[in-house]
């Protein structure tokens, strides 16, 4: 339904998307993932025709949005970060609006309108000022504005930022009950929402691609590089030379805390289980182990590693 | 989706490049995908078409900004103003020149609104730009001539509401005196198309900026230079300076209108600048997409 492909974009001689491709299938819901000015509004700003790219192709729903622009955005439906919104409109007028402005017949629109105020459950504000709403329903109509026209293609660009937890957790429930019916990309900086919502993450890191997989697969592929946690009482520096020197350990970290003890990250390729090892290594040197234990990666985890590394290699 | 029959019925011609290959299907085929198309279809193909047709979007965004202009408090405030000011020059020159004529307080007119345009327009772009509703404008399925020219008409649609309620001035002139309804149709004319002018000026103006504040003062400042050009022109002396300053002011132009007898170059001349003031705005708001 969306190929991207080899997408660049330069401001000036700033580049901010480098090189990025990915594929988003019908009905799929994927999570565009990265920290702030990663390049994820840029990207979404391509796909929907706001703003040209410097190089590469995007087509959505078999049409280039630059060649063809007209007939690819009136198959897109585009919350913004900031929401499109008129304060002096009613919520309903807002909404005709933006039908009509879609492209939208108007046999069709008074149907649509319902759904929408349905869907997003707006209908008790449906005659209020646009300015009168609170941030949370703003958000709402921001998103029945991008499913009114009933697009094939739902571009959502922080859709929950600003929210409190429960209208977070509405937010996404209404995503997730679009999805199927309608292809969503969702850009997001919120792990938890990406595990919670999509069905395949794209992570993106200073204008590129930095990992694309399911929130599961992602989760199980660095999981697969096993982490240890180590507390003991001992020298700081004599502890951490001793366990790196362990077969199968590629990092240790390690901080003093009260009392003489010291904590330390470690971890292993994954190969083969290094606990053993280490107790031995700690015991053997005479120093007393507190603690042992392996931990898993969560996915936030995952993301810092994945968005950091190029720095810290740098 | 990829409903090619349904693409050849619409009439876009920005689209032309990217369906060269279509036109290469002979004409029969497309002949035949068309019947096809209205059996199986039938009536959506046919919304489809009105759908994307140019008038229903330049229709949509100027039924939205005569919307959004009569829900603000600043537009009963510029009526308010200028029927005011209006009103009182209408008498003052009345009870002066004892004449039921109008062609003094149309100058006046055109004067005042010189002021009260920009306040009209300073907002149409920029405050798009501010709020950023013109992402959701960009990414409809809407052209930038469309979206500029709706704008105006909008614009235009307020401004002809403001004009209308003046029409008392001449009624009033009709029931007292025999006033010259041909200058006073003429004024009329003339007061739209100056109206039109500045409210294209200052659209364009608009879309240079986020800023509506700057957008109304630099407005005046560029419409008042436009009006008043006929004096540089005088400082080049007589001759070609002089005749070419005469000629681009906007204000030398006005007087034939409110003679009564309209003559087509200050009718082209007028019409000329709406023209390069609108597409001016386009090319602005085109551009927009590439900073």
């Amino acid at each position: 339904m969306i190929e991207v492909q080899n997408l660049s974009k330069s401001y000036a001689d700033k580049l901010a998307v480098r090189d990025v491709s990915f594929s988003v299938e019908k009905g799929e819901i994927l999570g565009f993932l990265g920290p702030n000015g990663a390049g994820k509004t840029t990207t979404m700003r391509i796909i929907t025709g706001f703003m040209p790219a410097t190089s590469g192709t995007v087509t959505v729903a078999g049409y280039d949005v630059f060649s063809q622009s007209l007939e690819a955005r009136k198959r897109i439906g585009y919350l913004p970060e900031t929401v499109p919104l008129y304060p002096e409109m009613t919520v309903e007028a807002y909404l005709k609006f933006v039908a009509r402005l879609k492209g939208l017949p108007s046999s069709r629109i008074g149907e649509r309108l319902e759904y929408a105020l349905d869907a997003c459950q707006i209908k008790d504000v449906r005659g209020k000022l646009v300015s009168k709403l609170s941030k949370g329903y703003k958000q709402r109509v921001g998103i029945a504005q991008a499913l009114i026209h009933d697009p094939d293609v739902i571009i959502l660009d922080e859709p929950t930022v600003g929210l409190d937890p429960k209208q977070i957790n509405e937010t996404r429930q209404l995503i997730k009950g679009l999805g199927g019916q309608h292809t969503i990309v969702l850009s997001t900086h919120i792990l938890p929402e990406v595990s919670m919502t999509c069905g395949r993450v794209v992570i993106i890191s200073n204008g590129q691609v930095a990992a694309e997989d399911t929130p599961e697969n992602l989760t199980k592929r660095l999981q697969g590089r096993d982490r240890v946690q180590l507390e003991a009482k001992a020298p700081r520096r004599e502890l951490v030379d001793a366990l790196k020197v362990v077969p199968g350990v590629t990092h240790v970290s390690a901080e003093d805390v009260d009392g003489g003890r010291v904590r330390c990250e470690i971890e292993g390729t994954g190969k083969r289980d290094v606990r053993s090892e280490l107790a031995a290594t700690v015991v053997g040197k005479g120093w007393s182990l507190l603690e042992l234990r392996a931990a898993s990666m969560s996915l936030e985890e995952i993301f810092l590693k994945l968005t950091t590394r190029e720095e810290e290699a740098a | 989706m990829k409903d090619a029959p349904g693409l050849a019925v619409e009439p876009d011609p920005t689209q032309a490049p990217a369906e060269a290959d279509e036109a290469e299907t002979t004409a029969a085929e497309r002949r035949r995908a068309r019947r096809t198309a209205a059996r199986t279809r039938g009536a959506s193909s046919r919304t489809r078409t009105l759908a994307s047709y140019p008038l229903r979007n330049i229709g949509t965004i100027a039924g939205r900004e005569l919307y959004s202009l009569f829900a603000s408090p600043i537009a009963y405030l510029v009526i308010a103003f200028f029927l005011v000011m209006n009103g009182y020059l209408f008498s003052i020159i009345l009870f002066n020149s004892q004449q039921a004529s109008m062609s003094t307080s149309f100058a006046d007119m055109a004067i005042i609104l010189l002021f009260l345009a920009p306040s009209i327009t300073m907002r149409l772009l920029s405050e798009e730009q501010r709020s950023g509703t013109i992402e959701l404008l960009l990414t409809s399925p809407l052209r930038e001539s469309e979206l500029v020219l709706g704008k105006w008409l909008g614009a235009m649609g307020f401004y002809l509401v403001m004009l209308a309620l003046t029409l008392p001035y001449p009624l009033f002139l009709l029931k007292y005196g025999s006033p010259d309804l041909g200058q006073v149709a003429g004024g009329y004319v003339g007061i739209i198309l100056v109206g039109g002018v500045f409210l294209a000026i200052g659209l364009f103006i608009s879309s240079l900026t986020q800023n509506q504040i700057i957008a109304l003062a630099a407005s005046i400042g560029v419409l008042l230079v436009l009006w008043l050009f006929q004096g540089a022109g005088q400082s080049f002396g007589s001759g070609g300076g002089a005749s070419l300053a005469q000629y681009l002011a906007l204000a030398p132009h006005f007087d034939s209108f409110t003679s009564g007898n309209i003559r087509l170059n200050d009718l082209v001349y007028y019409l000329s600048l709406i023209v390069i003031a609108l597409f001016l705005a386009v090319r602005s708001v085109e551009t927009r997409r590439w900073r």
